[in-house]
Order: structure tokens, then sequence, then C-alpha cells
């Protein structure tokens, strides 16, 4: 079956065979969009994030059911040139080490961002806390988020 | 520069017989393979064929593009940042506008440390400190002769700056761009003047990352995202017990699933081959494979520690000195046993590994720690010709030791070679899990003698465990004697002023295999040693600190470190209520490192929990290149200690391993990271290793704190209170 997907303001048309495939298979090997990485497949690391409708979601637990007739952004949508808010302070931040997990942090950062500009510490470590990072870069995000938060609320 | 300087450069370098013959090794056939092998990469950005390829390591283009090849492997160590540091630092280019392009396989790109292209054991630095530096002064030297050739005029007045030669005197600017016809004649000097500290622009300052702008748009390649045009995915279904094989398979119903293609065996297992991931992993779970388990089906947790039990005290002895068996003699020696479990790497990317094999050449896409390894397996597998077999090194995701391997490479090239197109083999972090190289668990015996001042006169260490070298290089425990340094690193580094030591290692046989696993045998003998140096302490009436003082005059570089550690965290000072210190030390790779951790322990719910409050760390690993990747270099491998030593145990049943995922093998995150801090001792020694060195003492500081806390030592891991 064809089936016609919002990603990133653009509509890509698919075809596949069931809507249990999860959103992450699609993006990756249907649309061919990279970015969005695969870590675990049950929803334990957070290296698939994307937005749906401006929430962060799993991909890899996401059906694609679900993301039918949905917003869906992925770390390609948020600018391809690193002008979005949160990529300008992980790049002030330097927070990449090996970087596989950054896709999944940079949108679990960028929804938190979205729904709460000026979220508490506690609110930053607990949003970010369902995304790992196996090189430890923590301090690094935390910092990333709140120079993010004041980019986002125009703060030099 | 005087010859002595450069000679003094060289013995600092810690091997000047290697830089001779790196030096031999980028001849003008470096530039001509390398030319080749650029040709063969169509599409190639930006076209090599517009390039002055100056050596091994730099081309510069027409409009100052500057490519390097980096010969280690980016897995987040920096790497890709930190060895172009030493090229352009001393080539003055504009690091604006440099590129990196992993090295293709050969000897020129060798670390002169170990003769091997691979990335491991914290080499990059040390390897290609000067080498590289030398490689960006010699073209530098060759870009200012052309100049001066150009303008008549003497080289003395010609000063670089971002890839732009200025005349002192007349003002006159060239582009290193605009030289590349005039460059091309002139014969690259070996012995070429480095710059001093001082002069440094790159080298010691937090120069940012070449690969952070890739990382967080989704651009950069991993391994995981290659894509080839009709390439197929696979995922392998392996005997869930170590060393069993299949007895045979039924693949009807896994060739039902839509987007299957292939089911065919191969030396790990019953691969699925179909267009796209989810169809393959689909087609695996409906496999029906009947496994011949062997004799390991019956391996379990409560077998090996028998067998390490029964083996400890037969080892060979590894290090002696002075008179232990006198001195460790009686009933009131003090002596406890310490045990270290299995552990995964558990990358966050899984093991993957693409490979096309066609009738005249191999090309193989993976994210490896060993290209040299990788191309001898492909050459092995295919029987094609070296030359026709090319190694393309994407970015790692994680590597820890884990990917040095080669059995995911196996299993592309294998299947590559049966089915006639490209072929991504992806593993399931199931897959990664179960089907690791795992640190050794390991089994030890700890003995002291305390004088009447509470000073250890004597110390014997006893090791139980299963060993990587002889995984790798399988031979008898005869000729393993005092050589297996994978199993017994670390133990006594620290070289703490004890007058009579022992050391000693029994071989174990397992079946589990056992691998690589970040800052190796440091990893467990650093936990031990300095965990039952705090039970010395204890029993000598000594302040773990004091007493590490005064077993540290004779290793200056740690003491130095122990003392700042120290310093910084205020250790004799007031500590918040229900709040306790530990501290630990380690010296490895060539740098050396001090930690104390802060940590309280928590009622919650009806257990009690250990909370990290922060680690305090000091290192001095020689001369920096970058701080920033030392400093955070140093926080991902006190996370890395931190993760196992709080959370992480691989057990065995049944010759399986029991955890799948990060639910049962959980690792730190942000919610239980402690804050850290890293304190960068000025040194002017030779570099010394960084990757590793921050993960050893992380585990023993913690578990002093606990100690301290709790008044119980902490002798097995992961912690539990």
């Amino acid at each position: 079956m064809i089936k016609t997907l919002n990603i990133n303001n653009t509509h890509y048309e698919i075809e596949v065979d069931s809507l249990d495939i999860p959103l992450l298979w699609v993006l990756r090997d249907f649309v061919g969009l990279m970015g969005t990485k695969y870590g675990c497949g049950s929803a334990l690391c957070g290296a698939c994030t994307v937005h749906i409708n401006g929430h962060a979601v799993r991909a890899c637990t996401t059906p694609l059911s679900q993301a039918l007739n949905n917003k869906i952004t992925t770390v390609e949508g948020l600018s391809p040139d690193n002008s979005h808010p949160v990529q300008r302070a992980w790049l002030e931040e330097d927070v990449p080490q090996c970087g596989f997990c950054q896709s999944g942090q940079i949108m679990s950062a960028a929804a938190l961002l979205n729904n709460n500009p000026h979220p508490t510490d506690d609110e930053i470590t607990a949003a970010m806390s369902g995304n790992l990072c196996r090189c430890g870069s923590y301090p690094q995000i935390f910092n990333a988020v709140k120079r993010a938060s004041e980019l986002i609320n125009d703060k030099p | 520069m005087k010859r002595r300087t450069v000679l003094k450069l060289l013995a600092l370098s810690g091997g000047g017989i290697a830089v001779g013959i790196w030096w031999q090794q980028r001849t003008p056939d470096v530039t001509t393979f390398l030319r080749n092998e650029l040709k063969r990469d169509p599409g190639k950005a930006p076209d090599p064929e517009l390039a002055w390829i100056a050596d091994a390591w730099v081309r510069l283009y027409p409009d100052d593009t500057t490519v390097l090849q980096l010969p280690s492997s980016e897995m987040g160590q920096g790497v890709m940042t930190a060895l172009p540091m030493l090229i352009v630092e001393e080539l003055d280019a504009n690091w604006a506008r440099v590129m990196v392009d992993p090295a293709p396989v050969h000897k020129a790109y060798r670390n002169p440390l170990n003769n091997r292209q691979s990335t491991g054991g914290s080499t990059s630095i040390r390897g290609f400190y000067l080498p590289l530096r030398i490689a960006g002064a010699a073209i530098r030297e060759a870009l200012i002769k052309s100049a001066a050739r150009r303008w008549h005029t003497d080289a003395n007045f010609l000063v670089t700056e971002n890839s732009v030669i200025t005349h002192m005197k007349t003002g006159q600017q060239l582009r290193y761009g605009e030289l590349l016809q005039d460059v091309a004649s002139v014969r690259l000097n070996n012995r070429p003047k480095l710059k001093q500290p001082a002069q440094f622009r790159l080298l010691t300052h937090n120069t940012p990352r070449l690969d952070t702008a890739q990382k967080i748009n989704g651009s950069a390649v991993f391994g995981q995202d290659v894509r080839i045009p009709e390439m197929r995915v696979a995922v392998i279904a392996r005997c869930p017990v170590f060393q069993g094989s299949v007895a045979n398979f039924d693949a009807h119903e896994a060739m039902l699933v839509p987007g299957v293609e292939n089911v065919i065996q191969i030396s790990s297992g019953i691969a699925v081959i179909a267009k796209h991931f989810w169809a393959a992993l689909q087609g695996r779970n409906k496999l029906l494979v009947t496994w011949n388990e062997g004799s390991m089906a019956t391996q379990h947790d409560t077998a090996i520690l028998h067998v390490m039990r029964d083996s400890i005290d037969t080892g060979n002895i590894i290090e002696s000195s002075g008179d232990v068996a006198s001195h460790l003699t009686g009933s009131d020696l003090l002596s406890a046993e310490y045990f270290t479990p299995f552990l995964a790497h558990a990358c966050m990317e899984p093991m993957n590994c693409t490979a096309w094999v066609q009738a005249d050449r191999c090309d193989v896409w993976a994210p490896t720690q060993s290209q040299g390894r990788t191309h001898d397996t492909a050459v092995t597998i295919t029987g094609l010709d070296p030359e026709q077999v090319f190694v393309h090194t994407t970015l790692l995701g994680g590597g820890f030791g884990r990917r040095g391997e080669q059995d995911f490479v196996i299993e592309a090239v294998e299947l590559a070679k049966r089915i006639g197109n490209p072929v991504k083999v992806m593993w399931t972090r199931e897959d990664d899990i179960q089907h690791d190289f795992y640190r050794p668990a390991t089994l030890n015996r700890l003995f002291a003698r305390i004088d009447a001042n509470g000073m250890p006169i004597a110390w014997r260490h006893r090791i139980a465990g299963p060993s990587i070298l002889n995984r790798l290089v399988p031979m008898p425990d005869l000729l393993l004697r005092g050589k297996d340094a994978t199993s017994t690193d670390g133990a006594l580094a620290n070289q703490y002023r004890i007058p009579n030591v022992e050391l000693t290692y029994a071989m174990v046989h397992t079946g589990i295999p056992v691998g690589f696993w970040r800052s190796v045998g440091y990893s467990q003998n650093v936990f031990v040693t300095e965990c039952f140096l705090d039970e010395v302490a204890r029993a000598g009436n000594q302040d773990p600190y004091e007493l590490r003082r005064k077993l540290l005059q004779d290793n200056p570089r740690l003491l130095r470190v122990l003392e700042a550690a120290a310093r910084l965290a205020d250790w004799h000072g007031d500590k918040p209520e229900g709040h306790f210190m530990g501290i630990a030390a380690s010296a490895g790779f060539g740098s050396y490192v001090a930690q104390v951790a802060e940590v309280s322990i928590q009622q919650v719910n009806d257990t009690r929990q250990v909370k990290v409050h922060s680690v305090i760390c000091a290192v001095d690993c020689g001369a920096v290149v970058n701080p920033r990747i030392v400093s955070t270099q140093i926080t991902s491998g006190i996370c890395f200690g931190l993760s196992a030593a709080l959370l992480g145990n691989i057990s065995i049943k049944d010759g399986r391993v029991q955890q799948s995922n990060f639910h049962d093998y959980p690792c730190l995150r942000m919610s239980n990271m402690p804050s850290v801090t890293v304190h960068i001792i000025d040194s002017n020694e030779k570099p010394g290793g960084i990757g590793e060195v921050g993960t050893p003492a992380a585990a023993p500081a913690v578990a002093n704190a606990i100690f301290a806390a709790t008044d119980a030592p902490v002798r097995n891991l992961p912690i539990v209170i």
C-alpha cells in the first residue's frame, strides 16, 4: 500500500506492506533520513527520538499507523545549517563526542523547550534522562540545554 | 632548529626509530598510492585531481581547502580534531577550511607506537604527536621556500598564518593555494623546525571539534547509516549458547515475510537477507533453527566462580620483590577476596558492517577500530589481492575496544560474497549485548602485613580469570607466564613503596569470549588494589589519602595528581551531613590520575541506594593537545567506570548471557551522573593517553567513599549495599 507522510514539511510517498512497521525504519530504510538512529529498538535509549506534532516520541516503538496524518520532525528538519537554537547551543558547547546519541538528545531537548521554554535544572534532567549517552557527555548536554533556553528566549 | 633539539624531540616522542621508519614510509610511493586510491572513489569532494598531494597526510587545494587523511578511528575520543590540530598547527593552514578524510589501509598510516593501523590502547596522540607535527612543518617550509623563490627574497622574511604567506618587509602576500604548482617540485625536509609552545595557535587551546557540525544535523555517517545502491540488509540468528552451532533450520515461514529475499547459512549462524531492516528482523523472528548447543550449555556463573576459586592459588608469579612468603604467614594477616563481573561494551551504535564483493574488488564500510585487521579479514575471505580490497572507515558510535574485533566484518564479507549485492549486516541491541567479547570476570585474593606504624610491609595479589591475550593468540599456559598484560595491567601500576610484593595470575578457561574493554586490565585491577589499600589504611589506623602520600614518594607524578585532587576536594575539610569521600589513583597509558568521589547513602523505600554527588579528578597526561577534549574524555571515562561500578553485570546461565538490552544492562543517565571536575596538571612531559585513563579510578573512588560511609568494604562489583 502507498502512504503519504509529512516529514519536515515535505510530503513523502512510501510503499509499505504493513502499518505496524516502526516509524524509525520508515525514516531510515524507506525515506533515507539516516540522522535518526537505532540504538535499542525498545524505547530504552532515546537515540531514535523524533517529534510528532512537536512532542518527543521514540520512533523505534512508534508504529507507522500513529505517524500518518501527523507532522513528523526529525533532526534533519530542525535546520540543515545548524541555525536552530538547540543546534546553535550544541555548537557553542561543542557537545558531541562519538555523536551517535546526539540526534536523539537534540530532539528531546528541542521538544522540552517547545513546551517549556524556561525549564528548571530538575526539569531538564528529568526530560533528558530517557536519552543514554555512553560517552558520558551529560554535563555538556545539560549546559547546552540551558544555553538553548537562553537563545530561545532571545538572550545573547 | 638545532640538531640536538630535534634529537631531543625525537627522544621525547618515545621512539626516534619509529619516527625514522615512519618517515621512510611517507615517500613519493605513498602519494602515488593515495592518488590512485582517491581516483577509485568516484564523486570524491573536493576533487583530488585539483589538489597538490603533499604527502600521506595532506592535500592542498587552490582555494586553500586543506584535506587531511585521518589514520585513527573517530569514536568520540576526538582524534578527528586532535590529530589534524597537530598537522595544522605546524602547517599554519586555515583551521576553518580543514576537511578530514579517513585514511585508506596502508603501512604509512600505521601508528608508530605499535606498527598497526588500529585505534586502541590510548595510543593515537602518543604515537602521532611528533610525526604529524613534523609533517605539517615540512610542508610549511616547502611553501615558504616556494614563495621566497617567487619573490626572490630570503625565506627568513616570510611569516605564515591561516594559509597565507606574508613578506614582513614588503607586505606582499600569497595564499598557499596560489603556490601549488611551485611547491610540487620542492623536496620536503624531514627535519623541519617545529614551533615552540608559546607560538601555538591551536595546540594547548580549546580548539573547536571538527566533527561537531555534522553530528548535530543528522548528516554524520556512522556504520549504521551506510547506503549503497542495490544494498540489502541482513539480520543474523546466532546460537544463544557460546560455541554452539546450527543443527538445522527451516526458512519457509521467514521467506514468506514481505521484503525477505533470501535465507542463508554463514559461519556465525543463519542470515535473513531483506530489502530493509524491519523485514529482515521479522524474517528472523519466523526462522526455525535447531542449535547444537554443545558443551557450553551447562556453563553457569557459579561454575565459573568455582573454577576461579580452584585455580587462584596456583597462578604464575608475574612480579615479585622482597620476601613476601616470610612476611605473609600467621593468622593475623589482613586478607580479602574481591570479584569483578563480566561486562558488555554496549556501544551506543550496535555492531554493523557493510560489504560489497565484486569479481575484481571488495569494499568494506566499517565502523572499525582496526582497519588493518578488517583489510586482512576481507582479503582472506574473498581471496582477492590486497590491492583489490578497500576499507572505508565510517564514524564509530562508540568503540571502547569492541570494534577492534572482526566478527561483524566476517559476517558482512561472507554474505556479500554469497549474494553479489552490497549488504549491510545489522545487529540488534540484543545481539550486541549477548554476543560481545566481554570484559573478563576476575577473582582476586589480597593479603597484607601491616607494621607497628600502620604501614604495609608486604602485599600479595592473586588474580584468577580468563585471558584476552589467550583468546586472541591461544598458547600454552607456560608460554603466557608473566606476559599477559591484558590480565595483570594495573595491579602494581601505582608503584606504591611496599618492600615485599608479589603478583600472581592464574589463567582460567570459561568458554566465555573475552575482549578489550576501555582500560582493559586496569579496569579490574585498579579497583581491587585501590580498595584493598583502603582496607590496609583502616587496619593501620591511617587516613587513606595520607597513607597514599607516604607510599607514593617514588612516583612524583602520581603523588602530584593525588595531592591536587585532595586539595580541590578539600579532603580534610567539613562535609555536608551524611556525605563521605573516597580517593583512588591510577597510572597507566602514559598518564596519571587521581579521583575523589563524594557520596551519600540514601534510603529509597526499603532499599539503601548510593548517590554519587561529585567526582573531582586531577590528571597529568603530559603535553596537552586540546584541554577541552582531555576534560570531556576524562569525564567520559569516569561515567563509563561509574556505569560499570554501580550498574554493570553480565551473568551467565546455561551457557548464555542473561541480559539483553538497557533495561537489564543499565547505564548511567543524566539523572545519576555526578558533577565532574577535571583539573589538568601543567606538564612538559611527553604526551600520555587520554581515552581510557579516566575509567580505572572511578569505581574504587566511589567504593572507598562507601566504605567510609558504611564501614563495610566494597569487594564485589557492581556495588550492592
